[in-house]
């Protein structure tokens, strides 16, 4: 296990070396230069000058990358270019608000989809089986955007009982308001995001239900719910596992945008304000960021489905092969 | 009085289909009865209906009685899932053909083999770890601290068959069913594993179902042989019947064949 | 969001076989899925083939009153310019059908050559191919699309970039998978011994055997690129006036639901009827394609 774990925090290094290579290419080589993303802004000489020398764009290509490599050890993030302030703490105290939104979320979602789908599974032949598979299926064709609106049209402007938008500006301070103005945000991405988790934990369980192994208990005597309690959660939950991984980066996605509809001062705000004033600092520490996130739950999503799965395990009891 | 009596058993596909028509067929207490038939006979279908665990969607008509010591007479087609759960393993346990998948992968292989003992027996800690040992010696495997600690896919095919033998008899049915439990498994391995499960049903009284499609094997661990093709009963009778004066054209050919692969094989052996 | 990946988990198995008398019940409720995919899914090509021909308004026509009501002269009304809603509409359908397919050929064509070359790729280039795919992969596609747009400026063109790019290392990994597979049966091997050359290996084994599952994972591709379009235009970041996109539609309607319920509605319906009239059409295309996975999704 220890040989594994070293293994595979090498490997997230690297990946995160190498996404930080393709990340840096795609912002200085699609364009050309930086600064003339400014320049169509709108930005004085001065300005672009300014920011040339502060992404350091009119110095050799590697040297570049170093420096920038430098900074992002050092957790140095640098300025924007529009406020001048430190792009760091910025990012930090967004993610007072976004790391608790996607959180709540995935939560939410999977503790929606796993009994749902779990249902969608077993009684696929009843008239609910269908509709709930009917139903995911509606879910992972409506963009999450379009169902914070409609849920802000029903339950807050018509029904009042939950604000349309905003955070108390004192963050945490008062929990109760914080997480009034979270719920719309939580429960829209949470219902796009069940739709999608609905689909995977329903595949795993046909594949539970119609295992041989599920079929030996029963055949000695274990009852159905017996069976499925010790032999099957687990079997289902290898692949959904797999998956949890991405689907908590794709939450942490959708959190990007429903943040605009619900006016959130999260990340995903920041990000939409600094690509269309073309703050390259701002963009850049966000990606990074996320990136390292994105790397850091693909990590703890394999490890867990090592700790489920003996198969992944190789030969840790001393078997023949 | 006899142990199962299965009468006009008929088994549908979701497709409306017949996988198995029109089969009757008894086993008294201790009798041993082969099932014999090529792939797609529906012998294993049989198998799962008189289990009451046919896949969902196919749907078994006619009667299955399991009239097994301490169950009292039961039918099976149609009895709710309780009633069922009461029979599987006190009245019929199993040996399903692929060792392999027929383990839970994500499980030591002594945890699995616990579960039935501890709901037969119901014997806790010490006891149940001294009865999953003394289980997996009864099955002649070799190192059982090592086995009982591993998980299916860290131990060898023979073995894992072994392991599933130990489970069936663990329950102590009235009649085991084995479904093809050797064909899976090397050559050398299959003997050995159907000497052993020959030796431990005789040693516990046993009735046994065994399904398989080679005649040889069938012939070897079973009195009374039925021969199926494409769903329904061609032939029945003893095994020297069968073996010496068979008369349905299929059942000819098995036995040709059984007679082609002995003769080569002391041909070989001169 | 990517319910691409579920799809490299089923089996290439090409050749269609027969399915047998008994299950022709359970056969026509596959093809009345892939029908009624191709109706749903039609019904907006055909919106967007006739705004080709014909429109009620010009697209930049503001002469009417602001955020009319549905009526004779406004079919749907009007959005808060004073633009005719159905122009936009039907502006919309052809916008998220050209970005939608743009990226699928974008991110098809160059996904399935990456695939192919990681495929047939010696071990060292093959490890290094799909290390890189699986980082890219990591990376949400909208993610991708968002910094590819703030490198360049919001437009058509970027759009499609934008998300056949990200398109494109899922198709990848997708193929690289498949090749492999195919690659490892025996068939090839034979073929391969017997002296077939590379490109005809690729040509007669390869392609026949993945293009239906190729085919179906970039419909649901088709699906995805077009709610990725609609989130981009949403955030300001997709296709600028005078294309009218369903996304951006949507969010200058927001502030005036109430008002004008009809402008915050009918984008989004039309949307959502496309996304699931394509995922219809892979599902049919995949119990088509592969008979021996019968999960209806």
């Amino acid at each position: 296990m220890t040989t594994y774990l070293l293994r595979r925090a090498a490997f997230l290094l690297v990946s995160f070396l190498l996404a930080c290579v393709v990340l840096f290419l795609l912002l200085r080589l699609l364009p050309g230069d930086p600064a003339n993303a400014l320049l169509s802004a709108g930005a004085t000489p001065e300005q672009i000058e300014a920011a040339r020398h502060q992404i350091g764009s009119d110095r050799p290509l590697p040297e570049q990358f170093a420096t920038w490599l430098g900074q992002i050890v050092t957790l140095d993030l640098g300025e924007s270019f529009i406020s001048t302030l430190p792009v760091g703490p910025e990012i930090a105290s967004r993610l007072v608000v976004t790391v608790p939104l996607t959180l709540l979320s995935f939560l939410l979602a999977v503790a929606v989809a796993v009994p749902v789908g779990f249902v969608a599974a077993h009684r696929a032949g009843t008239w609910y089986g269908s509709l709930l598979s009917g139903l995911s299926q509606l879910g992972i064709a409506v963009p999450a955007f379009w169902v914070g609106m409609l849920l802000v049209t029903v339950f807050a402007l018509k029904l009042r009982v939950f604000p349309a938008g905003g955070f108390p500006r004192d963050d945490w301070a008062d929990p109760v308001a914080a997480l009034t103005s979270l719920a719309l945000p939580v429960v829209t991405i949470a219902l796009v995001m069940s739709a999608s988790l609905i689909r995977y934990v329903r595949s795993a369980t046909l594949d539970v239900l119609g295992s041989d192994h599920l079929r030996t208990f029963r055949a000695l005597g274990s009852s159905f719910t017996g069976a499925m309690w010790r032999h099957g959660l687990r079997n289902a939950a290898v692949p959904v596992v797999s998956i949890l991984g991405i689907e908590l980066a794709t939450t942490f996605l959708g959190a990007v945008v429903v943040e605009s509809v619900f006016a959130l001062p999260g990340l995903g705000g920041m990000l939409v304000k600094g690509i269309a004033q073309h703050d390259y600092p701002v963009i850049q520490g966000i990606l990074f960021v996320s990136t390292f996130a994105v790397l850091l739950i693909g990590f703890a999503a394999d490890l867990a489905q090592r700790l489920i799965d003996p198969r992944l395990r190789g030969t840790v009891s001393g078997g023949p092969r | 009085m006899s142990l199962l009596d299965v009468t006009g058993l008929r088994v549908r596909s979701a497709g409306g289909r017949d996988l198995v028509r029109d089969l009757s067929f008894t086993i008294g207490p201790g009798e041993r009865l082969g099932l014999i038939g090529e792939s797609g006979s529906g012998k294993s279908l049989t198998a799962l209906a008189v289990m009451g665990l046919l896949p969902s969607g196919m749907t078994a008509s006619g009667s299955v009685v399991l009239d097994a010591p301490g169950t009292g007479p039961s039918e099976v087609v149609g009895a709710p899932e309780r009633r069922l759960n009461g029979l599987r393993g006190r009245a019929v346990s199993v040996v399903f053909q692929e060792p392999l998948t027929a383990l839970d992968p994500l499980m030591r292989v002594g945890r699995q083999l616990a579960e039935p003992i501890r709901r037969r027996r119901r014997l806790r800690g010490a006891a149940l770890r001294a009865a999953v040992a003394a289980a997996l010696q009864e099955v002649r495997i070799a190192e059982p601290g090592r086995v009982a600690r591993a998980y299916p896919h860290e131990i060898s095919g023979g073995q894992r068959q072994r392991v599933a033998i130990a489970m069936a008899l663990a329950c102590e049915p009235a009649l085991l069913i084995a479904d093809e439990p050797t064909t899976a498994l090397d050559v050398t391995v299959q003997a050995e594993v159907l000497a052993l499960l020959g030796g431990l049903v005789t040693a516990r009284g046993m009735a046994l179902l065994f399904i398989g499609h080679d005649l040889a094997v069938v012939s070897g661990i079973t009195d009374r042989v039925l021969v199926l093709k494409d769903g329904e009963a061609v032939e029945s009778g003893t095994v020297r019947e069968i073996v010496d004066a068979p008369r349905h054209p299929y059942t000819r050919s098995l036995v040709a064949g059984a007679r082609h692969l002995d003769s080569a094989l002391d041909w070989t052996n001169r | 969001m990517r319910p691409a990946m579920r799809v490299a988990a089923s089996s290439p198995k090409a050749p269609v076989p027969e399915a047998p008398a008994a299950d022709a019940p359970a056969r026509s409720r596959w093809s009345a899925t892939l029908v009624a995919g191709c109706v749903l899914a039609g019904l907006v090509v055909a919106v967007a083939a006739l705004s080709l021909l014909w429109l009620p308004y010009a697209p930049d026509d503001t002469s009417g009153d602001r955020l009319m009501p549905p009526g004779a002269e406004h079919l749907l009304g009007t959005d808060k310019l004073g633009r005719d809603l159905l122009t936009q509409l039907m502006i919309g359908a052809r916008i998220a059908l050209t970005v939608g397919a743009g990226s699928v050929l974008l991110g098809g064509v160059l996904g399935l050559l990456a695939g192919l070359a990681a495929g047939f790729a010696t071990r060292w280039l093959d490890d290094t191919v799909s290390a890189l795919l699986d980082i890219l992969i990591a990376f949400p596609t909208l993610l991708l699309a968002m910094l590819i747009v703030a490198v360049r400026s919001a437009s058509l063109g970027s759009a499609i970039l934008a998300i056949g790019l990200g398109m494109s290392a899922i198709v990848a990994r997708l193929t690289r998978v498949l090749v492999k597979r195919v690659l490892a049966q025996d068939f090839v091997t034979a073929s391969r011994t017997s002296g077939t050359s590379w490109p005809r290996v690729v040509t007669e084994h390869v392609l026949p055997n993945i293009w239906p599952t190729l085919l179906v994972n970039l419909a649901l591709q088709l699906g995805l690129a077009v709610l990725a379009e609609a989130s981009l235009s949403y955030l300001g970041l997709g296709p600028p006036p005078p294309n009218a996109s369903w996304g951006r539609m949507l969010q200058e309607a927001q502030a005036t639901v109430l008002t004008a319920p009809v402008g915050a509605v009918a984008p989004g319906v039309l949307l959502v009827v496309l996304v699931i009239g394509v995922n219809l059409i892979a599902d049919g295309l995949r119990d088509v394609a592969d008979p021996t996975r019968r999960r209806t999704r």
